[in-house]
C-alpha cells in the first residue's frame, strides 16, 4: 500500500518546458505545487560544465542527457502484423531525462504552426475538396484557432527570448522574415543571428530561385537578454555542441535559463527529484483525480493527493500514463474508436547534402547551433498547390549548421569506402566542404498508426511498455520524395560538385535518429470521440486532469513542435488560472 | 595525490567527492525527506541549489595494462585498428592514435556491459527496422567475436592468426567480415563484429582525446576540427576563411603547459 | 555555502548552556507592542543581519545558527529567540544592550568578537530598543546551541577580557557635522549596523579591526573581501551612486554580480533595506578615498605567463567573459576594470576558478547564475597563469600570481570541503 503523503492543491508530472511554464504560473495564483521529476536535477555550471559539455562521445553518441533505457523504453513495429519489440537503445528519437527534460538538449528551432495547421482538414476540405484526404487519413482540426494561440506563443517567445524576424506584423507581410507565417502582434524580442557562410550562400541560391529566404526563429539567442520574468541569458558563441548537448553558457532557452531561477524561489513550489509517476489514481467514479502514485529511489510507493493533476511529461509518457490510469477510451485501430492512442504521428526528416570543391569551399561547419541558419517556407505545409500532386503537406526547409562533432558528423560522397586511407582522404576532404540542407516535413496522422500498452514487454517496475505502431503513410513518402527534390535543386543551384538527395522513406526504422518530433496519442479537440483532451487541454474524462506536450497534437505539421508545445503550456496554465480554478469542472460541454 | 596535477592523472578531484554531494548537505533549501521516511531529492523555495561538488569531470585516459582485453585481444583489436586507420600521410595509425586503448575502457565501462540500456526479455530476432534485438553487451559481442576470428583465421588462413597476416591479407579479410560474407562460428557474425569495431574504431579517433584514443588531437589536426573551443562568435562572419586557432580538448592543449 | 563571513575572529555570544535562576515575570510589553517600534526593530535586524548568523539555513530564524569556522575554531551563533530555557527569554533590555555595546552577554560573559559587537558598540540607543522589541515578538524556538566549540585555550571567554583590553573600547557614533545629512546616515549604517568592516577591514594578528585600512579588503581565508573605498584600481571608486545601490538592492550591476559572503548579505540584508538607506551607504562609503597606492605596471603581454593565461583563457573563460574581458551585464561579470580583479589578494579570483560559485538571486535579478568549477581542468600552473593574465589586460594592472598561491587556496578549499 502507498503511504499518503501531506495534501497538495497541484500535483505536475515531469518538470520540463511545460511542467516548469505551468508550475510557475500556477504558484503565481497562490496554489501549493508538487513536481515529481523522474530523472535527476540538472543546473548549467554544474552539469553543462563549459570545461567537458563539448564531450560529444559522453552526449551525442553516449547519450547521457537522455533518458535511461534501462528505466523505461518502448516497444516498436511498423504494423499490427509484426510483434512489437523493445527499443533497446535510444535511436529514431532521444527523450529527455531529468529537470528540463528534451528542452536541455534540444536544437532551439521555435516556430509557430500555420494558421492552417490548427484547421487542418477543414482547410483541405474547402481547398481540394473531401476527396483529396485518403480515406485512412485521420487527420482533424484542433478546435482552435491560430488566432487563439497568437497570445501564447507570444508568451513563450518573449520567455524563451527567440531571435529572428517577423513575417507578418498583423497581416502586413515583412521582407526578410517567412512571409508564410501566420500574423503576429509583435516582432520577435531579439533580432535574428549571425549567419554562416553555408546559409548565406543557401539564402543567395534560394532567391535566385524565387524562393524568399529569412532567419530561423532560433532560441539560441543573438544577444544578452532579460526576459519578463526577469531572468538573463546570454549571447549564443557558435559553439558547436548544441543539439543533444546542455548549454554551458546560458544562451540556449531551457526551463534552466527562462524559468527555474524565478520558479525555485517560491515558497508555494516543491521539486522532488528521482521520483517516476506509475499512475493517476481515480475516485470511485472514475470522473475525478485524487492525486498520483509514485516511487522514490528506495522503491517504496507514495502517494501523492492533490486536487489538479497536470501531465507534463515527454509525450509518450504522458499518453502512457493516461492509459495505465485508465483516463479515457483506449482506441482501436481496428474499428477506428477510442482516443487515447490516436493519431501517432512522427516528422518527416528529409535531408539533401552538398558536396562541394575542397578547393574553393570552406564552410567551417563546426561554427554553429541547433537553431542558427537560413530557412524557406514555400514547401511547407499547403503553402503550394497539392491539387495536381497526389499528396497533402510539405515542410520547413533549411540551412543549418549544428555543429561538426566528427565522430557523428563527417559525411563521405556515395562510394567513398568506409575505412583505410581511401576513406581517410575522402573523409577529410569534404569535412569542411559539405553541407547539409534539411527539410522537416509534416506527418499525417494515419487509422493504422497508434500507441497502446505492449502485451509482452515490462519496465524494471513490471509496468508494459509503451507500443508504437508506425509506419510512414504513402501520403508522406510521396510528400517527401518531392520536397526532397526540389531542395535538391537548391543544393545544385549554390554550385555543390555533389548534391545527394536522403528523402525519407519507409519502412521507419527504429535504428538511425530521425528527430524527436514524435506526437500525438492524446489529441486535442472539439469532438471527445476523436479527442481525448479538450481545447484546453484538459480531459474529457477527468476534468481535473490536464496533459501538456506534443501528445495532444492531433498530426504533425512540416515544423519542429517545441515553439507550439511551449504555447500550448501557457495557454493550459492561462484555463486553469482564469476559468477552472474560478469553476472546477469540465470547461467545454460535449 | 595532489589535485592540482588532474587532469593528466585522472585521479579524482577533492571537488567532487561524492556525486550529487549536495543532496546530503545543508545547502539552501534542500532537505532529504527523512521525517516522512521517503527517500526523494526534495528542493523548494530557496532558489537554485549551488555545490561545486556535484560536477561529473571526466578522467583522462592513459595508456597502459588492458582493462578488459586479455593480452591476446588486446592484440587483435590493434591490429584490426591499424588496419581501419592505417598510418599513411595524413595521420598515425588507429593504433598509434589510441584507439585499441580506448575501446578497452570503453568496455569496461558502463558502454561494454549495457548497463543503461534495455536487457530484459523475452530477446527473440526482429527485423532490421527493430534494432539490436541480442542479448549479447558489447563486451560479450568483442570476447566472443574475436574468439571467433582468431578461430575463423587460423582455419581458413593455413593455421595463421590474423595478427601474422600480411596488410593486404588482413584488408581481404575485413572486407570479408564487413560484407558478413566471413561465416564464423558462435553467435556473434563476421558482420556484427565488424560494424562494432568499425564504430568504436571511429569514436576513438575522433573522440575528446581525454577517452583515450585521438592521441595529441591528431584526427582533429587532420580535418580542421577545433575541439571543445565553445566561442566563434569572432568568425561567423568570416565567410569561406580557414579558422586558425588550434584545436582544444576537455583536458587542454600544450600551449598551456609552456613553462614561464 | 560554507559559512566562513565572519572567520575573522573567534567569538559568540553565552547563552546555551547557562541555566539561568528564575527571571519572575515577563517584561513588561505593553508599551512596546507598537507597530511602527516593531517594525523599526525588524529593519535593524535586517541591516545588522542577524539572520545570517543566527539561524541554520532552513531553520528557523534566530533560533541558532550553524557552526562557524574561525581560525581559532568552531563557534555557533546562539539562539535569540525569546525561549526562557534555550534563547534569550530571560533577558532584559540591558543585558542586549550591554551585548551590543560592550562584548558582554547577560550573566557577565564575555563574547567573542565573531559577534561584531566592535560595530554595534556604535549603535544607538533608539535602535537597541527597537531590536530589542522585535526581538520579544519572536515565536520562542526551543533549540538549544552549545555555542562554544573552541579548543583550549581559546574557549576561556576570560581570555577574552584580556582580547578587550587591547583592542576594544565601548564607543558610540559621532556624526560628521561638515557632511551631509545623508552621508553620516550612511556612515551609520556601514560602521555600525552593516558592520561591513567585519569582512572589509584588514585584521590584527589578534583579529581586531585595523582601522587605518577601514574597508580597504581583507582576506577571510577561502574569501578575499575586497577594498570598498573608492580607490579606483582596487575598488569600487570607477561606481557611481545608483550603480553600487543597484549592486546593493539586486545583487547585480552594470560591471558586478555578488556572490560567495556578499551573496548572502545582499540575500538577507541589503537587498531588503530602502532605496534611500542604500543611497547613503553608496554615498559615504565613495567619498572614502584611501591614499593613493602605487599602482603596479602591467606585466608585458609577452610575458610567458601572460601568453600561457591568455591561452588558458582563450579556451576556457571567453565563450563568457569574452575576448575583451567584458562579459555580459547580469550574467557574466566583467573582469575589465574591475576591482576584484585587480585586488592584490587574489584569494577569491583563484576560489572562483578552482571552485565556482553562485551569484545571488534576489527578486529584482533573479536569474543566479554560477561559474562553473574548473580546478578539475586547470593545474594549478594554469591557475595562476590565467588569474594572472586576467589582472593585467584590458588596461588591469595587479601583481603576478604564482603556483604557490593557487595550491594554497586549492588546500583550504579541501579542508572546508
Amino acid at each position: 500500500m502507498a503511504r499518503k503523503l501531506p495534501h497538495k492543491d497541484v500535483v505536475i508530472v515531469g518538470l520540463g518546458w511545460t511542467g516548469s511554464i505551468i508550475a510557475n504560473e500556477l504558484c503565481d495564483e497562490g496554489l501549493d505545487v508538487v513536481a515529481l521529476e523522474r530523472g535527476p536535477w540538472r543546473d548549467t555550471a554544474t552539469d553543462f560544465n563549459i570545461g567537458y559539455a563539448a564531450d560529444e562521445l559522453r552526449y551525442n553518441s553516449r547519450q547521457e542527457l537522455m533518458l535511461r533505457p534501462a528505466q523505461t523504453t518502448v516497444t516498436a513495429r511498423n504494423n499490427a502484423g509484426q510483434t512489437a519489440l523493445p527499443m533497446r537503445q535510444f535511436g529514431s528519437f532521444h527523450p529527455g531525462n531529468g529537470v528540463g527534460g528534451a528542452g536541455v538538449h534540444w536544437a532551439g528551432i521555435t516556430w509557430r504552426f500555420s494558421p492552417a495547421d490548427f484547421r487542418l482538414r477543414s482547410h483541405f476540405t474547402e481547398r481540394y475538396g473531401a476527396q483529396a484526404i485518403p480515406d485512412d487519413m485521420t487527420i482533424q482540426d484542433w478546435g482552435l484557432t491560430y488566432e487563439d494561440m497568437e497570445p501564447y506563443y507570444d508568451k513563450f517567445e518573449y520567455l524563451a527570448g527567440v531571435s529572428g524576424k517577423a513575417g507578418n506584423l498583423n497581416g502586413q507581410i515583412q521582407d526578410g522574415g517567412n512571409p508564410f507565417e501566420g500574423p503576429r502582434k509583435r516582432e520577435f524580442p531579439n533580432p535574428p543571428m549571425m549567419q554562416t557562410y553555408g546559409p548565406t550562400l543557401f539564402a543567395e541560391a534560394a532567391a535566385k530561385l524565387g524562393y524568399k529566404p529569412f532567419p530561423i526563429p532560433s532560441s539560441l539567442l543573438s544577444r544578452t537578454y532579460t526576459n519578463p520574468l526577469g531572468v538573463t541569458m546570454g549571447q549564443c558563441t557558435f559553439c558547436g555542441f548544441c543539439t543533444n548537448y546542455g548549454c554551458a553558457n546560458y544562451s540556449k532557452a531551457s526551463a534552466q535559463t527562462t524559468v527555474l531561477p524565478v520558479l525555485m524561489r517560491k515558497s508555494n513550489f516543491e521539486l522532488r527529484t528521482l521520483c517516476e509517476v506509475l499512475k493517476v489514481n481515480l475516485d470511485s467514479t472514475g470522473k475525478k483525480a485524487t492525486g498520483v502514485t509514485y516511487v522514490d529511489t528506495s522503491g517504496e510507493e507514495l502517494e501523492q493527493t492533490a486536487d489538479l493533476v497536470i501531465l507534463c511529461a515527454f509525450m509518450l509518457d504522458n499518453v502512457r500514463l493516461m492509459l495505465l490510469s485508465g483516463i479515457g477510451k483506449p482506441y482501436d485501430a481496428s474499428t477506428g474508436t477510442g482516443v487515447v492512442g490516436r493519431n501517432f504521428c512522427y516528422q518527416m526528416a528529409n535531408q539533401v547534402v552538398g558536396f562541394f570543391d575542397p578547393a574553393k569551399y570552406n564552410f567551417n561547419n563546426f561554427i554553429g547551433g541547433g537553431a542558427t541558419g537560413m530557412a524557406i517556407d514555400e514547401l511547407n505545409n499547403d503553402n503550394f498547390d497539392h491539387g495536381p500532386l497526389g499528396f497533402l503537406g510539405g515542410g520547413s526547409t533549411r540551412c543549418a549548421p549544428i555543429g561538426a562533432e566528427p565522430i557523428s558528423k563527417r559525411p563521405t560522397p556515395p562510394g567513398t569506402p568506409a575505412w583505410g586511407s581511401g576513406w581517410k582522404k575522402a573523409m577529410r576532404d569534404s569535412y569542411l566542404s559539405n553541407l547539409s540542407v534539411g527539410c522537416e516535413a509534416s506527418s499525417y496522422a494515419n487509422r493504422g498508426n497508434f500507441l497502446d500498452l505492449d502485451p509482452t514487454y515490462t519496465d524494471r517496475l513490471g509496468r508494459p511498455l509503451m507500443r508504437i505502431t508506425f509506419d510512414f503513410p504513402e501520403n508522406d513518402v510521396k510528400m517527401s520524395a518531392y520536397v526532397t527534390k526540389k531542395v535538391a535543386e537548391i543544393v545544385r543551384a549554390m554550385g555543390a560538385q555533389q548534391s545527394v538527395e536522403y528523402p525519407r522513406t519507409g519502412p521507419w526504422s527504429t535504428v538511425p535518429y530521425q528527430s524527436t518530433h514524435v506526437v500525438g496519442g492524446t489529441a486535442i479537440g472539439a469532438d471527445p470521440s476523436t479527442s481525448a483532451v479538450n481545447p484546453f487541454l484538459q480531459s474529457w474524462d477527468v476534468p481535473n486532469v490536464f496533459t501538456v506536450g506534443a501528445n495532444v497534437f492531433p498530426q504533425n505539421s512540416g515544423f519542429n513542435p517545441t515553439g507550439t508545445v511551449g504555447a500550448l503550456a501557457f495557454r493550459a496554465a492561462d484555463a486553469i488560472r482564469s476559468r477552472y480554478l474560478k469553476s472546477p469542472g469540465p470547461l467545454v460541454h460535449a | 595525490m595532489n589535485p592540482s596535477e588532474r587532469p593528466n592523472t585522472g585521479q579524482p578531484s577533492v571537488f567532487h567527492t561524492s556525486r550529487r554531494r549536495f543532496l546530503a548537505t545543508t545547502a539552501m533549501g534542500l532537505v532529504a525527506l527523512t521525517a516522512s521516511g521517503a527517500r526523494a531529492k526534495i528542493l523548494f523555495g530557496t532558489g537554485l541549489p549551488w555545490d561545486s561538488g556535484s560536477i561529473e569531470p571526466p578522467r583522462q585516459v592513459l595508456p597502459g595494462p588492458w582493462t578488459f582485453f586479455t593480452p591476446r585481444e588486446g592484440e587483435l583489436v590493434e591490429a584490426i585498428v591499424e588496419r581501419l586507420i592505417p598510418a599513411d600521410d595524413l595521420s598515425v595509425s588507429g593504433k598509434d592514435a589510441g584507439c585499441a586503448v580506448f575501446i578497452d575502457r570503453q568496455l569496461s565501462g558502463h558502454y561494454g556491459t549495457s548497463d543503461r540500456l534495455y536487457m530484459k526479455g523475452p530477446f527473440q530476432p526482429g527485423l532490421p527496422t527493430q534494432g539490436d534485438q541480442t542479448d549479447l553487451t558489447p563486451a560479450m559481442t568483442y570476447r566472443q567475436g574475436l574468439k571467433a576470428l582468431d578461430d575463423h583465421c587460423r582455419r581458413t588462413m593455413d593455421g595463421k592468426s590474423f595478427t601474422d597476416l600480411s596488410p593486404d591479407q588482413k584488408d581481404k579479410l575485413l572486407t570479408a567480415m564487413e560484407a558478413g560474407e566471413a561465416k564464423f562460428d558462435g553467435p556473434v557474425g563476421s558482420g556484427s563484429l565488424f560494424s562494432l569495431l568499425l564504430q568504436n574504431t571511429m569514436e576513438g579517433f575522433f573522440a575528446d582525446p581525454i577517452h583515450g584514443g585521438n592521441r595529441d588531437m591528431v584526427s582533429w589536426k587532420m580535418i580542421g576540427f577545433p575541439g571543445t573551443r565553445y566561442d566563434y562568435r569572432d568568425h561567423v562572419l568570416k565567410h569561406n576563411q580557414k579558422y586558425t586557432l588550434p584545436p582544444v580538448s576537455i583536458g587542454g592543449r600544450g600551449d598551456w603547459a609552456r613553462k614561464g | 555555502m560554507t559559512r566562513i563571513r565572519l572567520a575573522i575572529a573567534a567569538a559568540l555570544l553565552v547563552t546555551a548552556s547557562f541555566s539561568v535562576i528564575a527571571a519572575v515575570t515577563a517584561p513588561a510589553l505593553a508599551d512596546d507592542q507598537d507597530f511602527t517600534l516593531i517594525e523599526r526593530g525588524r529593519y535593524v535586524a535586517t541591516a545588522a543581519d542577524c539572520v545570517a548568523c543566527h539561524s541554520v539555513p532552513g531553520g528557523k530564524p534566530y533560533a541558532g545558527g550553524a557552526a562557524l569556522q574561525t581560525p581559532f575554531g568552531t563557534l555557533v551563533a546562539p539562539n535569540i529567540t525569546p525561549d526562557r530555557e534555550t534563547g534569550i527569554g530571560n533577558w532584559t533590555e540591558e543585558d542586549l544592550r550591554r551585548t551590543l555595546r560592550e562584548g558582554v552577554g547577560r550573566g557577565g560573559k564575555r563574547l567573542y568578537p565573531a559577534m561584531p559587537y566592535p560595530a554595534y558598540t556604535r549603535m544607538t540607543d533608539d535602535d537597541i530598543h527597537a531590536l530589542w522589541v522585535y526581538l520579544q515578538t519572536l515565536e520562542p524556538v526551543s533549540n538549544a546551541v552549545e555555542a562554544n566549540q573552541l579548543p583550549f585555550p581559546f574557549n576561556i571567554r576570560l581570555l577574552m577580557a584580556g582580547w578587550n583590553l587591547l583592542n576594544f573600547e565601548p564607543s558610540s557614533f559621532k556624526p560628521d557635522p561638515q557632511k551631509s545629512e545623508e552621508w553620516n546616515r550612511g556612515a551609520y549604517l556601514v560602521q555600525a549596523l552593516g558592520h561591513c568592516g567585519t569582512c572589509h577591514t584588514p585584521k590584527s594578528a589578534l583579529g581586531a579591526d585595523d582601522n587605518d585600512r577601514a574597508l580597504q579588503g581583507a582576506n577571510l581565508q577561502a574569501w578575499y573581501a575586497p577594498s570598498i573605498t573608492a580607490d579606483k584600481r582596487q575598488g569600487i571608486g570607477n561606481w557611481s551612486v545608483e550603480q553600487l545601490t543597484a549592486y546593493l538592492k539586486t545583487g547585480a550591476n552594470h560591471q558586478s554580480l555578488a556572490s560567495g559572503p556578499m551573496a548572502e548579505e545582499i540575500q538577507n540584508s541589503s537587498s531588503k533595506m530602502t532605496d534611500a538607506d542604500l543611497k547613503a551607504i553608496a554615498t559615504y562609503l565613495l567619498d572614502r578615498t584611501p591614499p593613493a597606492g602605487k599602482a603596479p605596471a602591467p606585466l608585458a603581454a609577452d610575458d610567458a605567463r601572460m601568453r600561457t593565461g591568455g591561452a588558458v583563457y582563450t579556451d576556457t573563460c571567453m565563450a563568457c567573459h569574452g575576448g575583451d574581458g567584458k562579459g555580459q551585464t547580469f550574467l557574466f561579470p566583467t573582469l575589465a576594470g574591475s576591482g576584484l580583479v585587480q585586488a592584490d589578494d587574489p584569494a577569491t579570483l583563484i576560489r572562483l576558478v578552482l571552485d565556482g560559485s553562485r551569484a545571488v538571486a534576489t527578486d529584482d535579478r533573479p536569474t543566479g547564475p554560477a561559474m562553473p568549477p574548473l580546478g578539475w581542468r586547470l593545474t594549478d600552473a594554469d591557475v595562476a597563469a590565467v588569474v594572472t593574465y586576467i589582472r593585467n589586460s584590458w588596461s588591469n594592472a595587479a601583481p603576478p600570481v604564482s603556483a604557490g598561491d593557487v595550491a594554497k587556496v586549492r588546500k583550504t578549499l579541501a579542508q572546508a570541503n
